[in-house]
């Protein structure tokens, strides 16, 4: 057989490439310069593609898709505006550690840099935004590209990946080239996932002398899969110890458990933020010192040492200098550290710790989330509360958009298990939570996915009812109405003097109507007692639902730690006053 | 704390695009670049070694081997300022134009300084010299009183001492 007759088409070894990592959904939309993918698409019936409205909501849908199976996400989108629109979204998954690889079209090799129609300089754009990017420029690499792309996008910290495709690559023929049965090593790219055991020693040591410990875990944990969360809840236990959340970590320790203090941060827990402020050993595994969990530098946790488990050797000493680096995958470094702590069997020191939990209690009796319950009017806290009562026995997941609802949601929804809660942390882009429902709807098409929502973020992608209903895609989308840009508005009466400038939602659609002109369910509550008759109705129905709830405007979400302050600087209420923000914390975000 | 000069040489894959990835990695993300060369070094295994003089507080430093680590294409970062001791050496081209006793003098330091006439009109010279920066700086400095019109410089390529490679 001649080679031209075995050869395929550049499109159709993409597709067989697709196939064979294991890839199931493709979130795209269609143009001139993927044409070609199209066409194979057509042909075939293993991948299935989710035609989203918007390019931005491609990459959410499949950041979502990611997040709640651990798979890679995958976007197709055209060239030029297709491009530039997945911008957004490859940048909330490099910030987030999301697996997803975007396939971009370009016009052919030979108009590359003639301006021509719908070129951009893609590669270009994305390298600040993606982990790494490829430009492939002859079918011959065409495969064997796809295949590096899936793997630097999951392995080591995951991240986006953007293979861009110029239309000549996909139009001309070659011979398929299959994924390596056994792993190749890449010839530069080796992240280190193996932890070193002496440093494993040496953490086990400080771990076992701590006075005041505290674990700190984050989103790592869910990077590195299920297992890692279970061993962590089973080192947390042999140890005794008490333990916080990051917002991407929440889900990797049971809520509901004794030892867990509810997240930390700007908008953490009392009990989190004064137990990581006076802890004398910190336990970081998978979290990366962001400045929503830090506040004031030099305020921050003064007088810990600090252990930092993270896979990627640029977290470490960052922001925060640590006394104990261990560089490893979080699940491996937890295996090592409980077999090691088996071994050892180490005598902590039970009186340290029983007085160090006493006073953890004394700041968990101070009920930081309590809020001021109202027949009139409904809290956002209480559409949560109630939400959740009603979602807890059911198979769920929750997504959300990006404000005080986000917080709130953080703070009352209780996350039992990993991969159950996405939300957009590093990035904060309002319109990210609608999509990523529909990418976890496909994912678990029988599941329970809710969109935790405000009525100005919803607006971002309110293009996406269209593909819910196109699909058929039961999400919930459940607004919490404040009719402001709340947490705008909450930092403009914190820190500018109550002037609203520009955070009122105005001229809103009528959401029920809306949610009618797509063809799904509307709903809508302003009473606190028909609300639980609302949100059961919303889970009884097996269609797209958009939730209208109405809630106080005027409410705040606290705790809240200002920009500059330290951790035990915290406001707890509308009481207290934000007399502590300095110069330099004005300038912060 | 304190800024600190440090010379990094970094392996990496010789492919479109490297560059920009390290020049972007520095602007993005705030890092000074003092001196930047780059080329290939092995065509068979299309190898390029890139050699940066950058400065920072010592975690600074930390981060931006940490960052360049993270990309890739990158085989391997080191510090030639904190793994012992090294060469640095850079080129330049100095253009010198003048008659009379000034370009007499400009060539009398150039023989001092060791560097070549590689070009020479009736009134101009040019001359090759080789050395650390400070050599060729202060070769620079001397020749702008003789009629200096034109300097193009190498930037540092760089190479620790002894048999070990990169
Ligand atoms: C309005 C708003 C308010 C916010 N307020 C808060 C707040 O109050 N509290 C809060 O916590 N966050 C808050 N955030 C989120 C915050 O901005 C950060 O996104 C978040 O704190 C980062 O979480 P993380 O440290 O777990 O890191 P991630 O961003 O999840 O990073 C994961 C870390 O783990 C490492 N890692 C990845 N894979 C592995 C592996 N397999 N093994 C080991 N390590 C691995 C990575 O290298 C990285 O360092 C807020 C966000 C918004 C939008
Ligand atoms: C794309 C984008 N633009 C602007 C912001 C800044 N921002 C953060 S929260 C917020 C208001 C969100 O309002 P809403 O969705 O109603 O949520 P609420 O805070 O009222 O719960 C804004 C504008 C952002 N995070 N993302
Ligand atoms: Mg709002």
């Amino acid at each position: 057989m001649k080679p031209e007759e075995s050869a395929t088409t550049g499109a159709d070894l993409l597709v067989k490439a697709l196939i064979d990592e294991d890839v199931e959904v493709i979130f795209g939309y269609p143009g001139g310069a993927v044409l070609p993918i199209y066409d194979s698409l057509f042909k075939q019936n293993r991948l299935r593609h989710i035609l989203v409205r918007h390019e931005q909501a491609a990459v959410h849908a499949a950041e979502g898709y990611a997040r709640s199976t651990g798979k890679v996400g995958v976007v197709l989108v055209t060239s030029g505006p297709g491009a530039t629109n997945a911008v957004t979204g490859l940048t909330d998954a490099l910030m987030d550690s999301i697996p997803v690889v975007c396939l971009t079209g370009q016009v052919p090799t030979h108009l590359i840099g003639n301006d021509a129609f719908q070129e951009a300089d893609t590669t270009g754009i994305t390298r600040p935004c993606t982990k790494h990017n490829y430009l492939v420029k002859a079918v011959e690499n065409l495969a064997r590209t796809v295949h590096e792309a899936f793997y630097v996008a999951r392995s080591g910290r995951p991240g986006p990946v953007v293979i861009d495709l110029p239309k000549d690559v996909l139009m001309n023929k070659h011979d398929y080239t299959a994924p390596p049965k056994v792993a190749v090593e890449h010839k530069s790219y080796r992240p280190q996932t193996k932890p070193d055991p002496k440093k494993i020693a040496q953490a086990i040591e400080m771990i076992a002398h701590a006075k005041r410990p505290i674990f700190y875990a984050g989103g790592g944990i869910i990077n590195s899969g299920p297992k890692a969360s279970k061993l962590l809840a089973q080192f947390v236990h042999m140890t005794g110890y008490p333990i916080t959340n990051t917002l991407m970590g929440l889900g990797s320790f049971p809520a509901s458990d004794k030892q867990f203090l509810g997240m930390l941060g700007m908008h953490g827990t009392y009990e989190a933020n004064l137990a990581m402020h006076g802890c004398d050993v910190m336990i970081n595994i998978g979290a990366r010192f962001d400045d929503r969990i830090t506040g004031n530098l030099t305020k921050f946790s003064p007088g810990s040492k600090k252990i930092h488990v993270d896979i990627d050797p640029s977290s470490i000493n960052k922001n925060v200098r640590v006394d104990l680096a261990v560089v490893g995958d979080a699940g491996l470094v937890l295996e090592e550290m409980i077999k090691l702590w088996k071994a050892k069997q180490p005598k902590v020191d039970l009186k340290a710790l029983k007085a160090w939990w006493a006073e953890i209690e004394k700041w968990r009796g101070r009920n930081c989330l309590a809020y001021k319950p109202n027949k009139e009017t409904i809290k956002p806290q209480y559409a949560l509360e109630r939400l959740y009562h009603h979602i807890k026995d059911k198979d769920h997941y929750i997504t959300t958009e990006v404000g005080q609802h986000q917080m709130w949601a953080a703070q009352f929804l209780k996350f039992e298990q990993p991969n159950r809660w996405m939300t957009s942390g590093g990035l904060g882009t309002m319109g990210y939570g609608f999509p990523a429902a529909m990418g976890v709807q496909i994912a678990h098409p029988d599941a329970l996915v809710i969109d935790v929502a405000g009525e100005a973020s919803i607006m971002m992608n309110i293009q996406e009812l269209s593909t819910v209903a196109q699909y058929q895609l039961p999400v919930k989308i459940f607004i919490l109405n404040n009719h402001y840009m709340g947490m705008v508005r909450q930092w403009q009466e914190l820190l500018h003097g109550g002037r609203y400038s520009e955070s009122y939602s105005e001229s809103l659609p009528d959401f029920v109507k809306l949610a009618d002109a797509f063809g799904a369910v509307g709903l809508r509550c302003h009473e606190p007692d028909k609300l639980d008759g609302v949100i059961q109705e919303m889970i009884k129905i097996r269609k797209p639902v958009v939730v209208d709830v109405l809630v106080d405007e005027a409410e705040n979400c606290f705790p809240m730690i200002p920009s500059g302050a330290a951790h035990n600087e915290m406001l707890l209420g509308p009481d207290d006053k934000a007399g502590k923000v300095s110069d330099e914390g004005m300038v912060l975000v | 704390m304190e800024i600190q000069s440090h010379t990094i040489s970094v392996l990496v894959a010789n492919e479109p695009g490297i560059l920009a990835r390290v020049v972007g990695l520095f602007s993005g993300r705030g890092y000074n670049i003092e001196s930047l060369t780059v080329a290939e070094t092995d065509a068979r295994q299309s190898l390029s070694r890139i050699t940066i003089v950058t400065k920072g507080t010592p975690m600074i430093i930390e981060q931006i081997k940490a960052q360049l680590d993270r990309l890739v294409p990158v085989y391997r970062v080191r510090d030639l300022t904190v793994e012992g001791p090294h060469i640095e050496r850079e080129l330049a081209l100095v253009k010198v134009k003048g008659t009379g006793e000034k370009r007499v003098e400009a060539l009398r330091l150039a023989d001092v300084f060791r560097a070549k006439v590689i070009d020479a009109k009736a009134d101009s010279f040019v001359f090759e010299v080789t050395g650390n920066s400070d050599k060729v700086q202060t070769f620079i400095g001397l020749m702008e009183a003789l009629g200096l019109v034109d300097v193009g410089r190498t930037g540092i390529v760089a190479m620790s001492r002894g048999g070990e490679a990169l």
